[in-house]
């Protein structure tokens, strides 16, 4: 798959540094995502790889550097970096759905209380959001009556209502049963191929291969090596890329 | 055997008691959820005041409370609550020296319910941007009360027991009139067993309906 143009930037981090005490997570990372482009971000357990998702919708605050979406830097608190937030969406390895609210309401609170939307208006959209990921039928269930792939796909119709213009995934199968992890990639390569502006952490290989358009590989805090999933799976340049590689592709 | 009985307003006096315990449960609802949010809320200075105010006001005798707000706040102060009438403005300052001794306790039960809410819902929900009041109110208070249905259940009915405590000024609820009933009549036994069903009457209920919604309102996780 091409590389969307360069010209047009949408989440840019420039130098962007991190500390959880003395562990320095983020170290000067550089990095730009285009708009339509999917980024899949790979690397060892405690890379950094999900601060750096955290750090771009600023659930994770960082100690320097620079974060701009779509042009703005990231306000630092407030009703601006809540706006922020609404416009990029979340999908998280524990879904996080709103236990004590319905499918339907998971998907609908945002639209009416973010976006103002009427609830009616936010009811439709909802519907054909649930629809979109397949699970229309469960939308008057509670969370926990639903499997774990059918959880994920509500939370991922939950940042779509949002009409993000950029959608973070951070370990979205890792939680779940073998048998699920499809229904959720094939949803997430059908917004790929529907242009969504995607970041994704995730050790799944093959979605890497079919829908990235870039693979970030990060180790220690640092983006390692940044290339073609073609490029990083058959050519990679460095010993941290290559024997991360022959560890995960060899079980 | 129930001669006695005639000329005292038993009905009354427990419907002070009720008065007492509803008006109360209402404020200390309000304000022990405000404390509830001061405590978990980003603003240090926030935080630290109702820190604070749960461990100061916990860690005082409600009769102390009580005999403050009767003397410190009406008698020196002059705060009578809106009040003219002596009996009014007793049991308003009673009201309000229990409210502000119940609400650290449903503060309290509060927070343990707040910090049975997964982060990670938090997290999701600042993530759609909603804002911190919103949040809370919309996804944190919410589940923390119906986890805490039950523990709320014992502030409720140490609070209906606590009520009597409001005859050290005055007010006509049901300890002060069993105490003159027991100064008047010799039946101290028979008086005391009255009363202790009275109460008995107002928390089992209570109790146990509070622990039927306990678990109907639970969340499932
Ligand atoms: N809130 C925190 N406080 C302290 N240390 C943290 C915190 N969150 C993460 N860390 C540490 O920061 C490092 C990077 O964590 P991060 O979660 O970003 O890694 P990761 O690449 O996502 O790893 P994994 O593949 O295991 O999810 C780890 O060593 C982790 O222990
Ligand atoms: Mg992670």
């Amino acid at each position: 798959m091409p590389v969307p143009d360069g010209g047009d930037a949408l989440v840019v981090l420039r130098g962007v540094d991190k500390h959880f005490g003395t562990l320095h997570v983020l170290q000067s990372i550089d990095l730009t995502i285009h708009r339509g482009e999917v980024v899949v971000v790979i690397g060892p357990s405690g890379s950094g790889k999900s601060t750096l998702c955290r750090a771009i919708n600023r659930l994770e605050t960082i100690d320097a550097g620079e974060i701009v979406v779509d042009g703005r830097p990231l306000p630092a608190e407030g009703r601006e970096l809540a706006a922020l937030r609404a416009d990029v969406g979340m999908v998280f390895q524990s879904f996080n759905l709103f236990a004590h609210k319905t499918v339907l309401d998971n998907v609908t609170l945002g639209q009416i209380k973010v976006r103002k939307k009427e609830r009616k208006k936010a009811e439709e959209r909802a519907r054909s959001l649930l629809d979109r990921v397949g699970v229309a039928s469960q939308a008057d269930k509670y969370p926990a009556q639903l499997s774990g792939g059918q959880q994920q796909r509500v939370a991922i119709a939950r940042a779509l209502a949002m009409d993000p213009k950029v959608m973070l995934f951070d370990e979205p199968t890792s939680a779940l049963d073998p048998e699920m992890i499809n229904e959720v990639l094939e949803v997430m390569r059908q917004l790929a191929r529907d242009g969504m502006t995607m970041v994704v952490v995730t050790h799944e290989m093959g979605f890497a291969r079919s829908a990235a358009n870039r693979v970030v590989f990060m180790a220690d805090g640092r983006i390692v090596e940044e290339t073609t999933p073609d490029e990083f799976f058959h050519n990679p340049r460095s010993d941290r890329a290559k024997d991360f590689l022959s560890k995960i592709l060899h079980h | 055997m129930f001669d006695f009985l005639q000329g005292y307003d038993l009905l009354g006096a427990f419907w002070v008691t009720v008065q007492l315990t509803v008006y109360s449960a209402i404020g200390s609802l309000v304000w022990g959820t405000l404390l509830a949010a001061m405590r978990v809320s980003p603003v240090p200075l926030m935080r630290g005041f109702g820190t604070a105010y749960v461990n100061i006001v916990r860690n005082i005798p409600l009769t102390v409370i009580i005999v403050f707000t009767s003397l410190g706040l009406f008698q020196t102060l002059g705060v009578s609550l809106g009040a003219e009438r002596f009996t009014t403005i007793n049991f308003r300052l009673a009201v309000l020296g229990l409210t502000a001794y119940t609400s650290a306790f449903v503060c309290e039960a509060l927070r343990s319910g707040i910090n049975t809410v997964p982060l990670g819902q938090v997290e999701a929900a600042r993530a759609i941007g909603l804002s911190f009041p919103q949040v809370l109110r919309l996804i944190v208070l919410p589940q923390a009360f119906r986890s805490v249905v039950a523990p709320l259940a014992n502030v409720l009915i140490a609070l209906t027991k606590n009520t009597t405590v409001a005859a050290t000024i005055g007010v006509a609820e049901a300890a002060l009139l069993m105490r003159e009933m027991i100064e008047n009549e010799a039946q101290l036994l028979l008086i005391s067993a009255i009363f202790a069903v009275g109460f008995l009457c107002l928390t089992l209920p209570t109790g146990l309906l509070l622990g039927w919604v306990a678990k109907k309102v639970a969340v499932k996780r």
